[in-house]
């Protein structure tokens, strides 16, 4: 039953992201993208992985999308057709796909108790928990008292990252930035660019 | 009547209850799922919904940027403080059991501390970001 | 029939995983506007996420808190390892987002072809 459920909720995620790829309009890209977070939190709730789950929907669907939905309202919220195909990209895709399904036909089945992972250090972290920490939820006391050092790291990456951020977009826009001549430029140059490939191909189709 | 009367009631009567919710999280992430990065987020999203609801100028008089600005390294240094008060005691970085006399209680006691320093800069740096994107202006 | 719909059941994880990681590598590669290809980032990012989590799980067990009920526990060190890497992500995307404004004032669009032709202009 737990499979039954999880198969669809992944089938789910990937129409979502089918529909990521396919749409131009940023804005609905955005709400997808939300979407697939939450999606992706009820996954993790039915794999028994419940902190995961709680800090994707909160990180995942909450801080991303209002990050995204203010980049948006930064720039333009309507993405343009590319000028190449993208073949390459495709066919780049679809070898690396073949060589990862072909990898992981020799891996344990899905929810195997007596895979390799299940075998060593986990272990010691389910029976030891009561004498070396105390704690119940041994997600916490791994990461904050037996992973102690990681969690350090970590919170230095988040540090870093909004000192980052503070760096770049503290204080008002500098005065001289021409932004509705630039954009009137750039379009003129795509069409530019729009005219040259056209006037090739001609040229090519006549000789 | 507007619109958005009916927004800004529901947002005053939400938003105590999120910052019990995150203090909850925090503080049972021993017994429970939880811990310093959800309750973290969980507080910067309470600042965003209000900032969305009431303006942000509203916003930073509650929570002001200097105050986040100030939060974004404390947590750091709380964790990092932990591990050198540990080293003062004697023994190695982030050891734990030097923080009391019974090895189970100075271990909840180091767990309490480390959560509280990324609690802090969790939710500083959240809303410290959004802050920036939604100061920049047209 | 039988031994196909067995291997669907035991590998789907696997496969779905696998064809969100290249959707998320195909929008970096192919698609040039800045804000769709940090979506397909983080797309990738958290197929990553699921290809951790997955084998993680134990039919039948328990998410991994500790109680005189149950004695089948899933497994709890890729919930640790995935807790930081989510919160890594979403610091990755603030830097990039923040990156694609500032961009976008120098440049005044975020179309990677047309800031290659205002390059090649100058």
């Amino acid at each position: 039953m737990e499979a039954l459920i999880n198969m669809v909720l992944l089938t789910l995620l990937a129409i979502v992201t089918i529909g990521v790829i396919r749409m131009k309009n940023l804005f609905a890209v955005v709400i997808l993208s939300g979407i697939y977070s939450f999606l992706m939190a009820s996954v993790f709730i039915v794999l028994d992985a419940i902190d995961v789950a709680m800090t994707e929907a909160s990180v995942g669907a909450g801080i991303s999308t209002v990050l995204l939905l203010g980049t948006l309202y930064l720039t333009k919220s309507e993405e343009t057709e590319p000028l190449h195909k993208p073949y390459v990209a495709l066919f780049l895709a679809a070898v690396t796909a073949g060589a990862l399904i072909y990898g992981t036909l020799g891996l344990p089945p899905f929810g195997a108790p007596d895979a390799p992972i299940h075998l060593h250090v986990a272990n010691r972290y389910i029976e030891n928990w009561k004498e070396e920490t105390g704690v119940p939820n041994v997600v916490t006391s791994v990461l904050a008292s037996y992973r102690g050092f990681d969690t350090l790291g970590e919170t230095a990456v988040i540090f870093t990252a909004g000192i980052g951020v503070l760096l770049l977009l503290k204080g008002r826009k500098s005065p001289g930035a021409e932004t509705p001549d630039m954009q009137a430029e750039a379009v003129a140059a795509r069409a530019a660019a729009r005219e040259a490939e056209a006037e090739a191909d001609a040229e090519d189709n006549l000789s | 009547m507007k619109m958005d009367l009916i927004l800004r009631i529901t947002t005053k009567l939400l938003i105590p209850f999120m910052l019990l919710f995150a203090l909850y999280v925090q503080f049972h992430g021993d017994y429970g799922p939880g811990g310093g990065f959800q309750a973290g987020v969980i507080t910067a999203a309470m600042v965003i919904l209000y900032a969305l609801i009431f303006g942000l100028k509203a916003a930073q008089r509650v929570v002001p940027v200097s105050v986040v600005q100030f939060m974004v390294p404390l947590g750091v240094l709380v964790y990092t403080g932990v591990g050198v008060y540990t080293m003062f005691k004697g023994g190695e970085f982030l050891n734990y059991n030097l923080l009391g006399h019974d090895r189970v209680h100075a271990q909840e006691w180091g767990i309490l501390l480390v959560e509280i320093g990324v609690y802090i800069t969790v939710s500083g740096t959240m809303t410290a970001i959004f802050y920036m994107f939604a100061g920049r202006g047209r | 029939m039988n031994p196909f719909i067995h291997e669907l059941i035991a590998h789907y994880n696997q496969w779905i995983t696998i064809f969100l990681m290249v959707s998320g590598l195909y929008i970096v590669i192919a698609k040039d506007n800045m804000v769709k290809k940090l979506v397909g980032l983080s797309l990738f990012q958290t197929s990553v996420y699921l290809l951790y989590i997955s084998p993680g799980k134990i039919l039948g067990g328990t998410p991994p808190i500790m109680d005189p009920k149950f004695s089948v526990y899933s497994n709890p060190l890729p919930h640790v390892l995935i807790l930081t890497a989510i919160v890594v992500g979403v610091a990755t995307l603030a830097l990039g987002l923040a990156l694609v404004v500032r961009i976008n004032e120098a440049y005044g669009t975020i179309e990677e072809d047309e800031i290659f032709a205002r390059g090649e202009e100058e």
